[in-house]
């Protein structure tokens, strides 16, 4: 038996790739990943494959072993694009000679790129994320395509975030491979998560120690496996720092490396030779990497500030200030920063003969570099408003001089006019389309919140603007729009009209506006499609094509919109009622509250609800997507995130300690039953009335056993003879805000003034969620003993729910009347409702408690037209109105 | 164990030699080819060997036999272009499963023949699963080099029909050979694979690359090595090269083979490079002295004859490898 061959992890380009004890680490080229190199992505994007190959190369003549090629990305065909372009690097030997890993989430693009690749690839990756019947499957055939493969440490419960779970997933995913699918263990690969240290955060300080620990063991334990990983990510919190990053990268690497890790993912110009870091740096950062004391973290970040001070890329380098002007101008607006705009304006004022040709010449240039970076996702949205912020300083400080020499304005490129519709407040995304608009040269005439349509009409007509665009983020808004495109279509406008806000949709706009206006209507919900769409719409060579394209993309999508819609079956709302959510009253467990009645809550201290803030959302209304706090640390936005978390955590730190922001609440704990199936009777003690809410029933089809709910199930039934009780509530942190915006407007810096709302908004929701605790805690008493953090509470995984009227379950906004009502909330707290049923300020929350056990979130979906005539019946409205309250819910018959 | 595994600890097993040379002796005319059968076929058919399973059995087996007689222990079916690919010039892509089942009939038939006069030396039919004339790798247009002239999946499509027919019609071993684009035979392989776990069988496979030139790589590039690592995932009898190149340019290939593979080895090379005339015209006895070389050290397992091989050339093989051990494999469990 002399020649038995030992396992090795064998790979192949054109040429092979033996992985052998005695090899060096083998280093992953990660640069045409379109998720860690914005460089990559934009080439993939722009179709430019040669120098897209150019970066590939780059990567093999620069040391990688193996080349790590993604695609996974919203806006390009992963599939189309991974196919392309390996077809491509097959065809350069001098790039296709290293071993190709095939990197993607998404397994119809590995497969697709399985198929065009001869040598022996690296999958990257699967895992038991999905469970074991996928995870067999997809090894299954990797195993036939005849590649090697990551395994994730991820199963169903989640990533491996310590060593137990580490070495648990690695054994589980390892024996099902070798025992069930007879994967070669040699072609093994484990990843075994790599996460941040030095994060501030307790839980993050056994990081390293715990991946370098589970290596050990793997390498041990399953034969034949290999360890890999990205390395970069264990220094996220040091970016900027790179002398502490690279020290940091060596050596974890050096531990890493002799517990067993034999390849992974490293930036080789970020790595310092382990020898060479100075003995007290290598000190401190592998205190942190090894955890081998409490205070570790905190002093590795004071000595960082010396590591930086001795580097030359000290953070206060004011080099750019020697360049030239127009350097230091675009350098101004790309960076943001408007210490020395005016200055340097007026020296650029000074060399030109007259003052517009700053704006034509100097700002707009630097402004160009600005729309390109964000129009190639080099620069993010909060960068963009901080650089309208400095122009819009520099333009402030040249209109006097431009008055002075009587010329006429400059040419913008277009003008457009926005505004939040009648009954609407919500202005934060419309401000955002706004900024982004101006920056890009085009003349914003905006006119505000709440405008009705006769003003938007005759502004537009005043203006000669050449765009309308309406936003709105309540459903009553959606009605406006449709009522202003006929408004259009009946005066003779031909200009586009463009559609935004949170409740607006694609198919909303397609089937109920579109229709009405026979010029261009265009749904955009992000700052970014908006440039592109409204270049597209005005530049004179594209204008007319778009336009009969965008037309006829929106009658497609009508008729197909439609032709799926008629397919569901609804029930009569006698049927949906006798399939009610039957609870078994006679074993409910109903618990009095401990305190019936109104109260009302004056100028609550805010500093209480700072850790009640779901930040989530707040990232999402600046367009940066993805969780808190993993997006702190994520590899394309991370740094953006931190840095407006940064400016969010000190504005916040602001409103509390002057009280900028004043909180109020009112709430209510009522006895209550329901009546008649679908409505609730409420009884007020204080003011002797009995007020009844409406609640709307299921109307769609169910499964066998699903029953057709409506919230009033949640109540017990008066004639079951149990007294049952319920809650309301309003709740406002947007006293003060207008007057903070204002003030921001006025010093023409919109980033602040929508940061501020941005804010107001996340703290309403953490009043609400806090107030809900309180109630369900002590004033109502019915969870007195629950203990949930608060991610559990961002996750709702307590008892009993707070719905509010406007979203799904209880979609009619009318019944916010009958809650000012109950608990006099203009009286009591200031907040009012608009005619559209918004509330005023905007930064409110209102909504219902439920207690019980059972009740539970859900969707009502749409309801057919028995309802609707049954609903007017109960409220003694009129059907027109109450058609139009229920419109967005209304199925179509 | 299957039997081809025992007989391969035994002895150095030979394969038989070229089946077009062979078939150029009887100077087939175009209505030869067509045979009755084929007569008002649209398409000129003069030229594509494979036909004449259909139309010229007797002629195809007496080949088959003249290898046997000299000893050739492995005969391959007349099914090198047996693909729906390689039969489109033909428009014969409807004939694929007949072409392949009728020949792999006719090989059995005449190999079972001489196994029954002496059970002592079995005989075995391996189904000639060409490389097609098309390549997933590789551009046919210079000034586009990301097109592809096929795909994978159509390959994998073809490949599986001509695998089912070849086992049915009786093949004991699948040659995946002439590799020249690795990823062609890796959707051969792929087929394989699904038709093996289909019918829960555990058909010997052989894997054979061609090195195309002086450089010492496949057309698609791949070293030897590289090429071996590639086609290493599933379970195979052997790995080898044959075609392009004589007997002794191949030597620092097997080598390569020979030291870093598990498998059984196989050579089944040309008689030399081709003369001026295009034509072999190495003599048995020269080949053989080469192939003595591969014997002496230890390189194969399987050795037989690609373009320009002769029954001469197969005896003369035959009687040179049967002086020598095999060279040593690991069997597995």
């Amino acid at each position: 038996m002399d020649n038995i061959k030992a396992k090795y992890l064998k790979l192949s380009g054109l040429e092979p790739l033996v992985v052998t004890p005695e090899s060096n680490f083998i280093n992953v080229g990660e640069r045409t990943n379109v998720a860690g190199s914005r460089k990559f992505l934009r080439l993939i994007k722009e179709e430019k494959f040669d120098e897209a190959l150019a970066i590939a190369r780059h990567q093999v003549e620069g040391g990688a072993q193996i080349i790590d090629i993604n695609m996974d990305d919203g806006l390009i065909d992963g599939k189309e694009a991974m196919v392309k372009f390996l077809n491509l690097i097959v065809s350069e030997p001098d790039i296709s000679r290293v071993p190709i890993m095939i990197d993607s989430s998404k397994w119809e693009i590995i497969e697709a790129g399985l198929q065009v690749v001869q040598g022996k690839c690296v999958v990257n990756s699967i895992s038991l994320k999905e469970g074991e019947e996928e995870f067999i499957h997809h090894a299954k055939l990797i195993k036939r395509y005849g590649a090697a493969v990551i395994v994730m440490a991820f199963d169903e419960v989640g990533q491996a975030d310590n060593y137990e779970r580490r070495i648990e997933i690695a054994k589980r995913s390892y024996d099902i491979l070798v025992n069930q699918v007879n994967f070669a263990p040699e072609d093994i690969i484990f990843d075994l998560n790599i996460f941040p240290v030095a994060t501030g955060m307790d839980e993050h300080k056994l990081n390293a120690i715990d991946f370098i620990k589970a290596t050990k063991w793997v390498r041990e334990n399953l034969p034949y496996c290999s360890v890999s990983g990205g390395v970069s990510n264990v220094s996220f919190s040091f970016r900027g720092n790179n002398p502490v990053r690279e020290a940091m990268h060596s050596a974890f690497l050096y531990h890493a490396i002799k517990a067993g890790m034999n390849m992974g993912i490293v930036n080789p110009t970020m790595l310092e030779v382990y020898d060479d870091i100075p003995k007290d740096l290598l000190e401190h950062v592998e205190d942190v990497i090894l955890n081998r004391r409490d205070d570790a973290t905190e002093r590795l970040l004071e000595f960082a500030e010396t590591v930086v001070g001795t580097t030359k890329e000290s953070k206060v380098d004011m080099s750019w200030r020697q360049e030239p002007l127009q350097n230091r101008i675009t350098r101004a607006l790309v960076k943001g920063i408007d210490e020395f705009i005016v200055e340097d304006v007026e020296e650029a004022r000074t060399s030109v003969d007259q003052p517009i040709e700053v704006i034509e010449g100097h700002l707009m240039t630097g402004m160009n570099v600005v729309g390109d970076l964000f129009g190639s996702g080099k620069m993010f949205l909060p960068q963009v408003v901080k650089s309208a912020r400095v122009m819009k300083k520099a333009v402030a400080y040249l209109l006097p001089f431009i008055e002075a020499s009587k010329q006429g304005k400059s040419e913008a490129a277009g003008k457009i006019l926005m505004a939040t519709v009648k009954g609407d407040v919500h202005d934060i995304g419309k401000n955002i389309v706004g900024v982004v608009l101006a920056c890009n040269n085009y003349e914003i005439v905006d006119m505000g919140v709440m405008v009705p349509p006769e003003k938007i009409i005759a502004k537009a007509r005043e203006e000669r603007v050449d765009i309308i665009g309406l936003s709105g983020l309540i459903t009553p808004s959606l009605d406006e729009m449709v009522f202003l495109a006929k408004e259009m279509e009946r005066q003779k406008f031909r200009v586009p009209l463009l559609i935004g806000g949170a409740t607006t949709s694609k198919a909303h706009t397609a089937v109920k506006i579109d229709p009405q206006y026979q010029h261009a209507v265009v749904h955009v919900n992000d700052a970014s499609r908006a440039v592109t769409v409204v270049g597209d719409l005005l530049q004179k060579e594209t204008s007319e094509s778009y336009k009969t394209s965008v037309k006829a993309d929106y009658n497609d999508f009508r008729t197909k919109f439609l032709n799926r819609g008629k397919q569901k079956e609804y029930l009569t709302l006698n049927q949906a009622r006798a399939n009610k959510l039957k609870l078994d009253w006679k074993v409910a467990e109903i618990i009095k509250p401990n305190q019936l009645g109104i109260q009302v809550i004056e100028d609550f201290d805010l500093k209480k609800l700072v850790d009640f803030i779901d930040w989530t959302p707040f990232f999402r209304s600046w367009e940066l997507h993805g969780k808190y706090p993993a997006i702190l640390t994520d590899e394309v936005v991370g740094e953006q995130a931190t840095e407006l978390f940064a400016d969010a955590q000190a504005m916040l730190k602001n409103i509390i300690e002057k009280k900028q922001l004043k909180a109020k609440a009112v709430f209510g704990l009522f006895e209550a039953n329901t009546i008649n199936d679908d409505d609730i009777e409420v009884l007020s003690k204080e003011s002797k009335k009995s007020l009844i809410f409406r609640t709307l029933r299921q109307q769609l089809k169910k499964r066998e056993g699903v029953p057709n709910i409506a919230l009033s199930d949640f109540i017990a039934p008066k004639e079951s003879g149990i007294q049952d009780y319920m809650g309301v509530f309003c709740v406002s942190t947007g006293f003060g805000i207008a007057e903070l915006a204002a003030a921001y407007e006025k010093d023409m810096d919109d980033y602040n003034s929508i940061m501020i709302k941005a804010l107001a908004d996340r703290l309403a929701e953490a009043f609400a969620e806090y107030l809900h605790k309180e109630v369900r805690t002590k004033h109502w008493g019915y969870a007195a003993n629950e203990g949930l953090s608060n991610e559990d509470l961002i996750r709702e995984s307590y008892k009993g729910i707070r719905p509010a009227p406007g979203y799904p379950a209880c979609p009619d906004h009318l019944e916010k009347l009958t809650i000012w009502e109950l608990l006099d909330v203009k009286g009591k707290i200031g907040v009012e409702l608009t005619d559209s049923m918004a509330m005023w300020p905007a930064a409110s929350v209102s909504g219902y408690y439920f207690g019980n056990p059972e009740s539970k979130y859900f969707g009502l979906g749409k309801i057919a037209q028995d309802q609707v005539e049954d609903f007017t019946t109960r409220k003694g409205i009129s059907l027109e109105m109450a058609t139009k309250w229920l419109a967005p819910n209304i199925a179509e018959s | 164990m299957s039997k081809i595994r025992e007989e391969l600890n035994r002895r150095i097993l030979v394969l038989d030699g070229a089946m077009g040379t062979m078939l150029q002796r009887y100077k087939f005319n175009e209505e030869d080819f067509r045979g009755e059968r084929f007569k008002d076929w649209e398409h000129p058919l003069q030229g594509n060997n494979d036909l004449l399973s259909l139309t010229q059995p007797e002629a195809i087996a007496d080949v088959h036999r003249a290898y046997l007689d000299v000893g050739a222990d492995i005969i391959e079916t007349n099914t090198f272009s047996g693909t729906t690919i390689a039969m489109a010039d033909y428009h014969m892509e409807d004939l694929v499963y007949e072409l392949n089942y009728e020949s792999a009939r006719i090989a059995k038939k005449v190999a079972d023949e001489y196994t029954a006069k002496n059970p002592n030396k079995p005989r075995f039919v391996a189904g000639s699963i060409g490389p097609t004339n098309k390549t997933a790798s590789m551009s046919p247009d210079v000034n586009d080099p990301g097109y592809r002239a096929v795909s994978f999946e159509e390959l994998r499509v073809a490949y599986k029909q001509q695998v089912e027919a070849l086992l049915d019609g009786g093949a004991d071993i699948l040659l995946v050979e002439t590799i020249f684009d690795t990823l062609n035979a890796k959707a051969a392989l792929f087929a394989i694979d699904e038709v093996r776990e289909e019918r829960n069988i555990d058909v010997p496979i052989m894997v054979s690359g061609t090195i195309t030139d002086a450089s010492g790589r496949t057309l698609s590039g791949q070293t030897a090595e590289a090429f071996l690592i590639s086609v290493s995932h599933i379970p195979i009898l052997s790995v080898g090269f044959n075609c392009a190149l004589g007997a002794s340019q191949l030597v620092p290939h097997l080598e390569v083979l020979a030291s870093k593979t598990d498998n059984a080895v196989s050579a089944h090379p040309n008689a030399g490079l081709p003369n001026a005339f295009g034509e072999y015209d190495e003599t048995p006895e020269q080949m053989a002295a080469q192939i003595k070389e591969y014997a002496e050290k230890g390189l194969v397992n399987i050795v037989g004859g690609c373009c320009g091989t002769t029954p001469e050339h197969i005896k003369a093989i035959v009687d040179v490898v049967a002086k020598y051990e095999p060279r040593k494999i690991v069997v597995p469990a």
